[in-house]
């Protein structure tokens, strides 16, 4: 990804969280992976101003207590949430699925690949976007208070 | 097989536009390019009842009429309009215009690089990501392989 922040992984399956985790690993994508397990966990570590905010969230959307479309109409409502892009990462080939989430302004939907090398291509084509494309500043609300710490990662 | 949705090139630079038309058609991209020459024009294809909604759109940021933010503010309140992904592809590197367009909920915002080969290849990177998307298809690498 474009910085060193982590990536905040929204998964309740931890099967489905180490392939993701392997598949980073494999790619040599250097952020760090935070996994929590529902979207209640998700919102309690984006809340924690204590934690570096992520540079992209990943999610799944079934998940118990909050599940992903209902975590993306709280964050996508929260002016110190929004702007962190969110992509669907899924089994879900329900196109009311798809239609709801790109209503919530997600920034991608991907279908996940059940062959493994096939999801590491996915995810590499996901790193090399997220890399491509800038991200916001996602610290402070006064862009001109301070320069952005980001810097490469490598 | 169902028809592919266009890509909606939204951009007033005539230049700008050849080249990012020319970077499509050199990177196979099946789907039809519409190019619109601001905001204001974008809208009024997005509106119009006849035409095909796009996969997804290029935006750029500086346009004359109604800038590539104010339609993305637009956009993004209308029920009909809010789920068509944006990427912002422009030159500005101002960290407010990131902030705006993220807020807004763009899905991506590249800078476009001066060098040809550089652009075709940040071209290529946005239609594989939006080909996982489902939303774009290339045609096979073998089908006319520029020599």
């Amino acid at each position: 990804m474009r910085d060193c922040k982590p990536i905040l992984l929204l998964e309740d399956d931890t099967v489905d969280a180490m392939t993701v985790k392997r598949a980073l690993k494999d790619l040599n994508i250097t952020n760090p992976l935070v996994r929590v397990a529902n979207g209640e966990e998700a919102l309690v570590y984006l809340r924690d101003e204590t934690k570096a905010k992520p540079c992209v969230i990943l999610l799944d959307i079934n998940m118990p207590k909050m599940n992903g479309i209902e975590f993306l109409k709280i964050a996508k409502a929260d002016d110190k949430l929004k702007r962190i892009p969110a992509i669907v990462l899924t089994t879900s080939k329900d196109d009311k699925d798809r239609f709801t989430t790109f209503q919530l302004s997600i920034a991608g939907f991907i279908v996940k690949p059940v062959d493994y090398l096939k999801f590491v291509e996915a995810m590499k084509i996901v790193n090399l976007y997220w890399t491509l494309s800038e991200l916001p500043n996602t610290e402070q609300e006064n862009v001109n208070a301070k320069l952005a710490t980001d810097t490469a990662c490598r | 097989m169902p028809l592919l949705k266009p890509i909606l090139l939204v951009e007033d630079d005539l230049v700008d536009a050849t080249t990012s038309k020319q970077a499509l058609k050199d990177i196979r991209v099946k789907n039809p390019v519409i190019h619109k020459t601001d905001g204001e024009e974008a809208l009024e294809y997005l509106r119009d009842p006849d035409s095909d909604r796009p996969a997804f759109i290029l935006l750029d940021l500086n346009m004359p009429r109604l800038s590539g933010i104010e339609l993305l503010q637009i956009m993004k309140a209308d029920a009909e309009l809010q789920h068509i992904p944006v990427v912002a592809l422009t030159v500005s590197k101002y960290e407010q215009d990131k902030l705006d367009t993220f807020n807004l909920g763009v899905a991506g915002y590249v800078i476009k690089a001066v060098d040809y080969d550089v652009f075709l290849r940040s071209m290529d990177i946005i239609i594989q990501y939006w080909a996982w998307n489902g939303l774009v298809e290339k045609e096979r690498e073998t089908a006319n392989a520029r020599l």
